[in-house]
């Protein structure tokens, strides 16, 4: 087609000629394939078919009202606040990965990070709907925004809820401005390699105009920089605020002084399972096997291990501090939550979260992608349990015993758990067709032959 | 090395726009760009692929005032939370909650970090692409096929023509000492316009201008007076489909919602023969008597007292003086329009027929108003009878008490 290489300027480096045409290429190329591998479109067709039910279920929920799900008095909040901490506490290794990691010059992280913080963008998007949808009028949530309106009336700000709202938009905003500017070099890359018009338009539009000179980058490294600075504090006051919720409620069992740190460190710890989960896959389908190692699989098994202790740590010192406190009702809440109705929700959370990652020890282990990927999927599993536990057994034997309650959910609830990975998957699945999915010019800026003294034969 | 681009114009060759030259790796963009720092050149420029370690030496790039304007933006964030906060809920509509003062530092420090973070934040993206001169659509550089190496594995210097001490010649020649991989006359793009496209500036300005419209109605709504309803887009229950009691409805022939029963009927359960019972008469005077229907017993007298004190204390007080505590609270307010409830205990009521005490229950008097709707008809009875007994307690006298008991007192 002449038209195209008049358009396109492109001059493919020779193969095998230098490390950063390589690394352009392996990245490039998964865009620019004119059909994505077989997996893919069945992986896009599940996970269409999944978000066409999530959608139905919030559609039914929506016209009927909250009744269609099992939430009663007292178990007011269930399924739909449990996936909304779930969703958010996936939202975290992201930002974790782009700033935390950024800031102690971990550099394995240019791996991983441009898909951690996709998955922490789609995760956000997830979360965000259940608070949308469970305040049973879901088209009047702009009541917690301070709009002037005909009722005269403000939010209340003295209100962890209120919070909550600033912190999760907050975070859903400067996660997407740090994964949008990480992008812009991307972006021209896709531009520049271009063959057809509305690639090269498109992907034009977005990268602005990014041409790569020095004098930009300057500019551009120190905003990464400050935008890495900024996004850590964020990362870590996101999930605090989120457990603030429960917290500065007067419930045994959320009434707890534990709880920021506890939920910072469970985010982290479930974030990472679903990043080795995502990355799993994407490096086998996608052929990115030379750029997301078996070492970047062996490293977030590790972060695994630490974060899994954490949370260990954490549901054992609720225990001690149940007992310490000699508070009859604390005590009550915990015997009860290992030993009463739920036994099974709490067990279930005890093996995957604080068994299964003890696997990670064996080498052999942390370094097979199939155990990697298995272990992931459990840790995801026991991190929504332990959600479900932390809400649904401290509500479900609340102060007066006359209103015990056992929740039990409807097809509508586990409908719409189910749909919302559905939504998760839609979008990452597009992520990894349209989008970079590897940081190319970070990858290539730690690619030893990217300093200059390397040069030196 | 021209051959790589076709003239702009029909009219001649473009001017010269600069001499671009490539390299391969960064230690020789690195060198190069130390050598056309230090020949003195201000309008240049490096392109990379990736950010190049230590390149901002050796181009002589001075320290950014990004941080500056991040940090301006940051203590405007946490000035907007201090104030929103402070004037919504302190000043503006003070709403007492759990007992939280209206103003307090820790319960607002929250959302004084996250506007903090969000304006810095965006102000970062913003800052960066306006002090980097983006979105730049054009540039002469695109046109030339070797450049688009720039974002994928190559290195070039690019010297502008317009810079002071440009020369074609000798600078050609500074830049060959640098031994590039190639060099290349860039000209000056004739084909595209600096200028937006006429197109785009109409839908910006119509887009400007239909952006205020919303903005304009809702000022036009808060100072014009309007007499319908408010435009509420989702009824929610505001408007049921049904009839309310009362209310005109044109489907019955007396225009009526409620009906009325038909003539000569009764509904189950009211029939309410019992004229002693239901309306505490005895042959047209007020019984003096219970209602055989109703029966005098221990469990009617403990009823009776329970009722009492559901629905009679708050005015008439448990020993039946008057003196409960809403008859106390309107004492005290002393608004001149307060009947005080009546003293149960004295000889008037003591006299009173119980048929007409059932009565007044029933129906109200003066401010009192009809607990029948309320209570049970045995109920009111039981009530009656607690009270007679608590008559009798009040006008006790000593003869009352047994002889061993007087001495106790």
């Amino acid at each position: 087609m002449a038209a195209a290489t008049d358009l396109n300027p492109f001059v493919p480096a020779p193969a095998g000629d230098n490390a950063f045409a390589r690394i352009t290429d392996n990245v490039s190329r998964i865009a620019e394939a004119e059909r994505p591998p077989r997996a893919w479109y069945i992986a896009f067709g599940v996970a269409l078919t999944m978000l066409t039910v999530f959608l139905g279920a919030i559609g039914w929920l929506v016209w009927n009202g909250i009744g269609v799900w099992g939430n009663q008095i007292p178990v007011a909040w269930a399924f739909d606040i449990v996936n909304f901490v779930f969703w958010i506490g996936i939202g975290h290794a992201g930002t974790l990965i782009s700033a935390i990691l950024f800031l102690l010059r971990q550099s394995w992280r240019t791996a991983i990070n441009r898909f951690a913080e996709a998955m922490t963008i789609f995760a956000v998007i997830c979360a965000g709907i259940f608070p949308g949808i469970h305040i049973g009028r879901p088209w009047l949530p702009y009541y917690m925004m301070p709009i002037p309106n005909q009722m005269d009336m403000w939010p209340q700000f003295r209100s962890p809820l209120e919070w909550d709202i600033f912190a999760v938009s907050t975070y859903a905003t400067i996660s997407i401005v740090f994964w949008y500017m990480g992008m812009i070099p991307d972006f021209a890359t896709f531009r520049d390699r271009a063959t057809t018009f509305w690639r090269r338009f498109a992907y034009g539009i977005v990268a602005m105009g990014w041409r790569g000179s020095s004098r930009q980058w300057h500019r551009y490294e120190r905003a990464y920089l400050l935008l890495a600075a900024l996004a850590t504090p964020l990362v870590l006051s996101v999930h605090s605020v989120v457990s603030f919720d429960f917290a500065t409620a007067q419930l045994p069992g959320w009434h707890t002084t534990i709880f920021p740190p506890y939920f910072v460190a469970g985010a982290i710890f479930g974030g990472f399972a679903m990043v080795v989960l995502l990355a799993v896959p994407a490096r086998q389908f996608f052929g990115l096997k030379r750029i997301i190692q078996i070492k970047h699989l062996e490293l977030m098994n590790k972060v695994l291990i630490a974060t899994g202790l954490l949370v260990g740590y954490a549901y054992g010192m609720e225990f001690f501090v149940a007992w310490y406190s000699g508070n009859s009702y604390e005590g009550f809440t915990f015997i009860n939550r290992a030993f009463g109705q739920y036994y099974w929700a709490y067990w279930t959370m005890i093996t995957c979260n604080v068994l299964a990652p003890q696997l990670h020890w064996f080498k052999k282990i942390r370094t097979s992608p199939l155990a990697t990927l298995l272990i992931g999927m459990v840790i995801n599993v026991g991190m929504w349990f332990e959600r479900f536990v932390i809400i649904s057994t401290s509500l479900a034997r609340d102060f007066l015993p006359s209103s015990w309650n056992y929740y039990i959910p409807t097809t509508i609830d586990y409908l719409t758990l189910g749909g919302s990975f559905g939504l998760f998957f839609t979008l990452f699945l597009l992520f990894c067709r349209y989008l970079p999915m590897v940081a190319m010019a970070e990858v290539k800026s730690i690619h030893p032959s990217a300093h200059a003294h390397a040069e030196h034969h | 090395m021209s051959d790589a681009h076709e003239p702009k114009t029909e009219t001649g060759p473009a001017p010269l726009h600069g001499i671009l030259a490539e390299y391969a790796t960064p230690t020789e963009i690195l060198a190069a760009s130390r050598k056309i720092r230090d020949a003195g050149f201000s309008r240049w420029d490096t392109y990379t692929p990736f950010p190049v370690h230590g390149i901002d030496k050796a181009m002589g790039i001075r320290m950014t005032i990004l941080p500056w304007i991040v940090l301006g933006a940051g203590l405007c964030g946490l000035a907007t939370a201090i104030l929103l906060q402070w004037w919504t809920n302190a000043y503006d509509y003070r709403w007492l909650v759990s007992g939280k003062p209206f103003w307090s530092i820790p319960a607002n420090v929250p959302i004084m970090f996250e506007l903090t973070v969000l304006f810095a934040g965006l102000t970062t993206l913003v800052a960066m692409l306006v002090l980097n001169n983006l979105p730049f659509p054009s540039h002469p550089l695109d046109h030339i096929r070797r450049f688009a190496r720039s974002t994928d594995d190559r290195f070039f210097l690019f010297v502008e023509a317009a810079d002071p001490k440009f020369d074609e010649d000798s600078t050609k020649t500074l830049l060959e000492g640098t031994h590039p991989h190639a060099i290349e006359n860039v000209l000056e793009d004739r084909k595209t316009s600096d200028a937006l496209p006429v197109g785009i500036i109409y839908g910006l300005v119509i887009m400007t201008v239909a952006s205020a419209v919303p903005f304009a109605l809702a000022a036009k709504a808060r100072y014009t007076l309007s007499r319908s309803p408010r435009i509420h887009i989702i009824q929610d229950m505001d408007a049921q489909p049904k009839y309310k009691a009362q209310r005109e409805n044109p489907v019955f022939s007396d225009g009526r919602s409620t009906r009325v029963p038909d003539a000569e009927t009764v509904a189950v359960g009211e029939l309410h023969e019992d004229d002693h019972f239901y309306r505490g008469k005895d042959n047209g005077a007020w019984a003096r008597t219970f209602p055989p229907a109703f029966r005098v017993d221990e469990v009617a007298m403990d009823r009776g007292q329970q009722r009492f004190g559901i629905y009679c204390t708050p005015c008439h007080g448990f020993g039946g003086e008057g003196n409960g505590m809403v008859a106390k609270r309107a004492e005290e307010l002393a608004q001149g329009t307060w009947t005080p409830p009546s003293n149960l205990t004295d000889a008037r009521i003591r006299n009173m027929p119980v048929g007409e005490l059932f009565n007044t229950i029933t129906n109200g008097i003066r401010n009192m108003p009809a607990y029948g709707p309320q209570i049970p008809t045995s109920d009111r009875w039981a009530i009656i009878l607690y009270l007679r007994a608590l008559e009798r307690a009040r006008a006790a006298t000593l003869a009352d008490l047994e002889p061993a008991e007087r001495t106790g007192l």
